[in-house]
């Protein structure tokens, strides 16, 4: 046709950039595909970045780590969840149904998980080592009770509660379950300089109760 | 035919008449969003208000499902008006088409009935089948989903078939292909798993790879077909153009996916490719805007319709702002660790949803109308003008002060709540009770406001304008080759 002009240009052309259009596209997608292989093998439960459902059977802290340069999960000692010690399937029974609790109930609708969600609330991807539980001993508790009515117990100055989901009591264990386990992910630190509560042992009075406030929060890494 | 300037859908081919069917539902959609996400606004100024009643959580799925779905709406309707024209012959499958069309906007009346009156469910199985389950954006239980597939799958069908059926022009190829993508998507997003990091893996392929990827795409095509309409740009250059946009898109934001997954439990090579990709988004994003500009300029703004050009000409600069320059600043780790989930992530996706999607969707509206009152003056001197000017400025300025707003808030999360007090409950709290938290959300809310007058004004002006015009528009002549440069 009358296009000679423009053909000449092969850089201009349309049938270049169709042929472009084309390579590159199949190019990145054969390129995601071989990485989603990896990633997926990855994040497995049960792998090294995505723990094991079992985990709940022991103490999960967050640490800095020299080499990495930011803070990872350490599974510590044995410290099974509400007392008892479960099997790996009963495990994953617990935190899936845990899991299933949370999406019932659109937690993701006020809260961010793993940083994603909603920006209402409190990011939960480290709740279970929020030092604001008071102390590790009654922790289980008091999040159990929190879950199921949360509605007079605010815990912030501007008014902001979470109200009551519905949440049974079955649900808000297996709710505590899946907190627990998903504070074992490796997220590559984050959240940045978060200070878990403390959770050593021997030292049977350990007040950190109260309010911690915000500015204490001393530079554990840079 | 009808007398000029009465809405009369003897002036619309079939596609034309199925696709204002979907404008019409795409809209009052949009109201509910506007109506949601003020409520939801008001609960961050007074957290008492409908407290127990309406939720945060419910408010705010259904102002983004309600997003989803009208920006779903435009698009299905955008094509549907398009394709007669495109294939040049009629669509192969209207009746079929209209039945799919009642089908899902009943299954959407339902799904936002459940979602207000039903709200929650047990921690079952049964609950994410019926109620919603609770995965920001994809919210539509899986009944609903197993629906939406069908009814996208249809449409596709009907696409295809007119397609073949006629020619398959540049635009339509690309159409099609990625009509493909944008469905087979979804899919990724559909099951259930206990493990979280696996589940924001595979929803994140749904919802970064539609908006940064297949969303993206289409908008390029819909951009060349109203760039061909209201100024007559050469077919060739718009197609040459599009072949760029999919080679930068797809080339950087498919592998850009990666943004994501820097902290959900995902390997540490995303950082680098992540961050290198995403960090090439914004180059196609220049480039519409520089394809824009450059056939606006050539044919010296002279538009058969005026506003649906001034929404074209909007779209490649929200596009560029909102996702470009918006997405970038948070796009390197070293900076998401700190804005990671904050109200910085709020203010690119309202800017960049508003500049890419809604500015597009609405330039399709304005296109409708005109030929659906029998193809009436709209360029200079439009009786009525204010409306449609006051509207786009309203959405515009509202627009921007709640992305300033929330980009105040980003920035003292970060500080506040991230850097310094390392986003635990106590520093999530100090980070909201902050004064320039607060004021940043008063802001918000009263951008918002004017946001929702704009939206007011917008329907109107779509209910309107064009009424009783007496001109007929001119016809755009195809320009010739040499014209070109
Ligand atoms: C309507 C919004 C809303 C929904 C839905 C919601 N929450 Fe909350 N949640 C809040 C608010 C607000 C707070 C802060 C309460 C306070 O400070 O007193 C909170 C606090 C919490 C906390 C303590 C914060 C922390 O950092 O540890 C946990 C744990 C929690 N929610 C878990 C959940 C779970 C699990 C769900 C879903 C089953 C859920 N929330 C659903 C609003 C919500
Ligand atoms: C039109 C195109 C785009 C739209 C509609 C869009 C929209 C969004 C939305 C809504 C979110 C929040 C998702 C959530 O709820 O968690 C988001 C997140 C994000 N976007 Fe975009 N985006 C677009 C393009 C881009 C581009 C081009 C970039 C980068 C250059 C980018 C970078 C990011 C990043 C890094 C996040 C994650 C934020 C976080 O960590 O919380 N986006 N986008
Ligand atoms: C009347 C105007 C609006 C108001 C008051 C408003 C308000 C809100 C609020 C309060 C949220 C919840 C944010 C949070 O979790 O803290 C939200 C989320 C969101 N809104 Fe709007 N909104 C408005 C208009 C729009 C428009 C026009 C769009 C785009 C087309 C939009 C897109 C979004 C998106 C994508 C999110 C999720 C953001 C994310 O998760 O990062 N909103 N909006
Ligand atoms: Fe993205």
């Amino acid at each position: 046709m009358a296009e000679t002009q423009t053909q000449a240009l092969w850089w201009a052309s349309e049938s270049f950039w169709r042929k472009m259009a084309i390579w590159v596209t199949a190019g990145s997608f054969v390129v995601l595909i071989f990485l989603t292989f990896d990633t997926v093998k990855q994040i497995t439960a049960g792998g090294k970045r995505v723990p094991a459902y079992s985990v709940i059977n022991h103490r999960v802290d967050y640490v800095f780590d020299e080499e990495r340069n930011f803070q990872v999960p350490v599974i510590g000692p044995e410290e099974p969840l509400f007392g008892k010690k479960l099997t790996e399937d009963e495990a994953e029974a617990l935190v899936s149904k845990g899991k299933l609790t949370t999406q019932a109930k659109n937690c993701m609708g006020c809260h961010t998980l793993l940083g994603n969600g909603s920006y209402y609330a409190p990011d939960l991807t480290k709740s279970w080592l929020d030092p604001s539980w008071g102390s590790k001993e009654v922790r289980e508790q008091s999040m159990v009770e929190f879950l199921m009515d949360p509605t007079d117990k605010l815990h912030n100055a501007i008014g902001r509660r979470m109200p009551n989901l519905g949440i049974t009591e079955a649900e808000a264990r297996a709710t505590v379950a899946f907190l627990k386990w998903m504070s074992a992910i490796d997220t590559n630190g984050f959240p940045t300089n978060f200070q878990p509560i403390d959770q050593a042992d021997a030292a049977p009075e350990v007040a950190v109760e109260a309010a911690p406030a915000v500015e204490v929060a001393a530079p554990v890494q840079q | 035919m009808a007398a000029l300037g009465v809405l009369d859908s003897a002036n619309l081919n079939g596609g034309q008449k199925l696709a204002v069917k979907y404008f019409a539902v795409s809209v009052a959609l949009f109201g509910a969003q506007v109506l949601f996400g003020l409520l939801a606004g008001l609960q961050y100024l007074n957290p008492e208000f409908l407290f127990g009643i309406l939720d945060f959580s419910v408010n705010r799925m259904v102002h983004v499902n309600a997003m989803v779905v009208w920006l779903l709406f435009g698009f299905i309707g955008s094509v549907y008006w398009l394709l007669e024209d495109e294939s040049g012959v009629p669509v192969v499958g209207l009746g079929f088409g209209n039945l799919i069309f009642w089908i899902f906007t009943l299954a959407v009346v339902v799904v936002v009935l459940v979602y207000l009156l039903v709200q929650v469910g047990p921690g079952e199985k049964s609950s994410i089948w019926l109620i919603n389950e609770g995965r920001e954006y994809i919210e539509a239980p899986r009944w609903a989903d197993i629906g939406i597939v069908v009814c996208v799958l249809g449409f596709f069908y009907n696409v295809a078939a007119t397609f073949m059926k006629g020619k398959i022009t540049g635009i339509g190829g690309v159409l099609l292909f990625d009509l493909i993508a944008l469905a087979g998507l979804y899919l990724a997003g559909m099951w259930f798993t206990p493990n979280i990091s696996m589940d924001q893996h595979w929803w994140w392929w749904v919802i970064h790879l539609w908006v940064e990827a297949t969303w993206e795409v289409l908008v390029g095509c819909l951009m060349a077909y109203g760039l061909i309409k209201t100024m007559g740009v050469r077919r060739k250059i718009v197609e040459t153009w599009l072949y760029i946009e999919v080679a930068l898109m797809f080339g950087s934001g498919i592998l850009g996916l990666g943004h994501h997954y820097f902290w959900i439990g995902t390997p540490e090579y995303w950082f680098t490719i992540g961050g290198f990709f995403s960090a090439l988004e914004p180059i196609p994003l220049v480039a519409m805007v520089v394809h824009a500009l450059f056939d606006a300029g050539h044919h010296k703004l002279k538009s058969n319709n005026n506003p649906a050009l001034g929404w074209i000409i909007g779209q490649a600069f929200g596009n560029f702002f909102g996702a470009g320059v918006w997405g970038f600043m948070h796009t390197l780790p070293q900076i998401n660790l700190y804005t990671h989930g904050t109200q910085w992530t709020a203010s690119h996706g309202h800017l960049a949803f508003f500049g890419a999607y809604v500015t597009m969707v609405i330039a399709f509206f304005y296109i409708a109308v005109q030929k659906w009152r029998g193809n009436v003056w709209m360029s200079g001197n439009l009786v009525g003008a204010w409306k449609w000017k006051w509207a786009m400025f309203l959405l515009w300025a509202g627009m921007i002060t709640m992305t300033m707003a929330l980009l105040i808030a980003g920035y003292e999360q970060s500080q506040i709540e991230r850097a310094i007090g390392g986003s635990d409950w106590m520093a999530y709290f100090a980070a909201q009770a902050h004064r320039w938290f607060t004021q940043a959300m008063v802001w918000r809310q009263v951008g918002g406001w004017m946001f929702a007058l704009g939206f007011v004004l917008l329907v109107w002006d779509l209910m309107t304008i064009g009424k009783r015009e007496t001109r007929s528009t001119y016809v755009i002549e195809p320009e010739m080759a040499k014209a070109a440069v």
